[in-house]
Parts: C-alpha cells; structure tokens; sequence
C-alpha cells in the first residue's frame, strides 16, 4: 500500500501497531511465564507477573489515548478507520488476557506446599492457547486472513481439551476428597486458559474486520469463512 | 441501491467530454436517486466539476466544449436539440463555490427568476414565494426586517443560503452544488449541511466538495472520479469504511500522490 502524503499519520499508524504488538508480547511473556511458575514450581515466576501485568495495563492506556487523538485530528477513514477500530477493540481483549495470565499466577500461588501433580493436559492446554495467541498476533501484525481464520479454527480443539480436563479433574477429586482444592485451583487455570483462547478468537475477528471490512463477530465458522474468500457478501 | 423503490432522478449513460482535443471524461455511467444528496470527490482536475456542469449544460457556454452520450432527467434527454437550456436550468439549480446574489436587493434576488419565468405576478404572491424560499433556505428570520437592502452586504454565508433561496424560487427539481461550502466558516458550512440535509426531502442534491469530511456527512452516495474515469460509486458508508477499489482507498485514507 502506498504511504500517506502526511508522513506524521504514517509515522503514527505505525507506532500504534508497534505499541499493540509489543503489548501482545508482554501478554504471551505473561501466559508462558504463569505456566512455568506452575510447571517448574517456581514462585518466583508467579510473582514476576503479578508485578508486570501493571506495564500490560499502562499499555492499554497509552494505546487508549493515542486513538482517541488520532481520532480526533486525523478522522481515519477507510483501512486506515478499520485498523484504528480494531486497535481499540484488541487492546481490551489483550489486557484481558493479561490479567488472567496474572489469575494464573495468582492460583499457582494458592498452591502453596502442595504442588499440583499431574499438569500435563494443562500444560498440554497451554501449548495449544499460546500457540492460538501468536496466530492472532502474526495475523494482526501482518493482517493475514490465514492466519486468523486458523485461530479461530483451532478454538475448537482448545474447547474439547478445556472439557476433558474439566473430566479429568473431577475423577481426582472424586476418588479422593484431599485432591479437591488441588482440583479446583487446576479446572480455575484451564478456565483461565481457555478464556484467553477466547480473547485470541476476539482479536483474529478482529484482524478479518481489519483487512476485509466484514463482521464475522457471532457469525458461524462456515458464514466467517465465506465471508472471507469472497463467495458471500455481508449486507452491512 | 437494492431497494426496488429506488427513482432516480438523473441517468448519465456513456457520457464521454472534450475540451478540443483533450478527452475529460471517458464514458460515464451514473445514475443519481431522487430525493438523495449524491456527492463527487476527487482530486483537482479529475472531471468532477465538468461532470456537474454537464447535469444542466453549463459547459455549453464553452466553445471547444463537446460532448457525446446520454443524460437523462426524469427520462428526458437533456441534450435532445428541442431542449430549452433556460427551462433546464430552473429543473437544475445551480450553487456556485463563491456566493454571487445578483447586486440587487434581497427581495429581487429571490423575485427575479420567477418574475422572468412567468411563474408568479408581482403582489402578495410574489412576496410569499419570496418568504417561503428564504424560510426553506434558513435564512428567513434573518433577512426578514431588511428585505430591500442589498444581498451583497450579508455575511458570506448569508449569501450562500441567500443563493440557496434563489435556486429554490424557481422550483428545481435538482440542485447541484460546486463546493458550496469552500469559501465559509464552520459555523456557515454546518448550516448549509443542514440545510442540505433538510432540503434532500424535496430535491435531488448533486454536491462536488474537496472536503472529504463534508462528503462523508452529507452524502447519501458518493462517487469518485479520477483522470476523468468514475472509479466507484457506492453508498457513503461504504464508500468510507471499506471501498471496494484500492483507487478509492487511496484517496479515502490520504495516501494519493
């Protein structure tokens, strides 16, 4: 695409992309780190992102006010409208997802001197949610339908291992009532996890606004694919 | 546009324009909707202004000036040679960039074309049709004490609604508008967009404005032109938030040229 007469916008609509994904990058740091804290017990890590997330949350803000002024002096239009909405609606969704990787940590915590055994469908779960974020951010940084349509895809894999976990546990705590808070303090991360798989979808929906100017949000995967290869049009 | 009550008022088919050798439009296809305000953009010189001008033959008045196709208004060809230009102008108003009232009183600005039209005797029925188009161009309450001083001592913006008026009087079925609003502050420009806004119910409105913002709030539609080609014509909203010609987009988002 060709730059705008007015290097200065340029110049802005780039550090606003830069700024979202550097906020994206604390966010994946955040989830990877609470799962290591958990994995190798290391409370240390659990504490490192309950202390960061405040510079996840300042993100937010500074992104917050520089579309508000870019709205104000610049009223974006056409791509450069949709890149600014969708900047606006995915930083919420990342400073979600940052505060429950700090959940995640938080729940670690809770564990105390008794570790959690038996971590490998979470961390399973884990692997399969990160692997769900960076497609999302790959997919905003270079605005790849691709990309986006995989993330949402694979939401449901996310979902069956968020319900098989769920089973899991429950059996544990079942068989022996001394495994319940253990238990719970895991279906809470797999529920944490598995929400910040939603945030991820929230953002690929996004990136497909971005690039197409269609609204996918709430549509079925087959109506978001169509949309996206052309052979249907939204009325909106 | 996939209303099937849709009326347009004005059909331009194949509409190709010479200025002597110079081809400044090639081959035009557009049809405007009665009752909407339709707005084009485009760069300086991409044909806009003489794609208006054509709408009520303002380029006849241009020697080297030719010009083949159709345009219809309300399914006559307006260039058909049995056509009187002067009837075709009261049917297509005309608002100009800079306010140009006649250096006459503000009554006779609005009296003169209908008196020379025939539409109305001077008397009581003259006054109120001078009452009624200064009331439908909002600026009524503000002439109404100083109806026989001269329209060239009101502000610029007063003598923009002023022209609005005088464009009313004769009953237009269209107005077109060349930049209405380039020569007027914010507060003139936004009464004039209401006006306009409030006018659509009774007129088709043709506006050309190199205020992108100005198109984007009073259009219905919006059509770009560049280099003389009509790129895209599409409902404003579309047209603002995901046209579908990366030409468009360009020019939308400010990265032309």
């Amino acid at each position: 695409m060709n730059e705008h007469t007015v290097k200065r916008f340029e110049d802005e609509l780039s550090e606003l992309k830069a700024k979202v994904l550097a906020m994206g990058g604390l966010v994946e740091k955040a989830t990877k780190r609470s799962m290591n804290s958990l994995i190798k017990q290391d409370a240390k890590r659990a504490h490192k992102v309950i202390e960061r997330d405040h510079a996840i949350n300042a993100l937010e803000i500074e992104i917050d006010e520089m579309t508000r002024t870019m709205l104000a002096l610049r009223q974006p239009a056409a791509s450069d409208l949709r890149f600014v909405m969708t900047t606006i609606k995915v930083v919420t969704d990342l400073e979600r997802m940052g505060d429950l990787a700090e959940d995640i940590a938080e729940n670690m915590l809770k564990t105390g001197d008794h570790p959690l055994t038996q971590i490998s469908s979470l961390q399973s779960l884990s692997d399969l949610v990160l692997d769900q974020l960076k497609e999302a951010l790959d997919a905003f940084a270079k605005g790849d339908l691709d990309e986006a349509m995989t993330c949402i895809e694979n939401d449901k894999k996310v979902d069956e291992k968020f319900k098989s976990i769920q089973r899991e546990y429950l059996t544990y705590m079942m068989e022996d009532p001394r495994q319940i808070s253990a238990g719970l303090i895991a279906t809470n991360i797999a529920r944490d996890l598995e929400r910040i798989a939603d945030h991820a979808v929230n953002v690929a929906e996004m990136v497909i606004y971005m690039v197409k100017g269609h609204e996918v949000r709430h549509v079925d995967h087959e109506t978001a694919a169509a949309l996206v290869n052309g052979t249907l049009q939204d009325e909106t | 546009m996939n209303s099937e009550t849709v009326e347009n008022t004005l059909t331009i088919r194949d509409l190709k324009l010479w200025y002597g050798d110079f081809e400044a439009l090639h081959g035009i296809n557009l049809d405007i909707q009665k009752g909407k305000v339709t707005a084009f953009i485009g760069p300086s010189g991409c044909g806009k202004s003489t794609f208006l001008r054509t709408l009520n033959r303002m380029n006849d008045r241009i020697p080297s000036c030719r010009i083949e196709g159709k345009i219809m208004l309300n399914g006559q060809d307006i260039y058909d040679p049995s056509v009187d230009v002067v009837q075709l102008r009261s049917y297509v108003g005309m608002v100009f960039q800079k306010p140009n009232p006649f250096p006459k009183s503000i009554y006779e600005n609005i009296a003169y074309a209908p008196r020379i039209h025939g539409m109305v005797k001077d008397g009581p029925e003259m006054d109120e049709l001078v009452e009624s188009a200064l009331r439908r161009a909002s600026i009524w309450d503000e002439v109404k004490d100083k109806l026989q001083q001269p329209g060239t001592a009101l502000s610029g913006g007063q003598q923009q609604r002023l022209c609005i008026a005088r464009t009313i009087a004769v009953k237009p079925k269209v107005i077109l508008m060349d930049e209405p609003c380039s020569a007027l502050d914010p507060i003139a420009t936004a009464k004039i967009e209401e006006l306009m806004d409030e006018l659509k119910e009774e007129y088709t409105i043709v506006i050309v404005t190199h205020n992108m913002q100005q198109a984007a709030r009073v259009s219905d539609y919006t059509a770009y032109f560049y280099l003389g080609d009509l790129i895209e014509y599409a409902d404003t909203h579309t047209i603002f938030t995901a046209p579908a010609n990366q030409k468009t987009e360009d020019y939308i988002t400010g990265r032309f040229g």
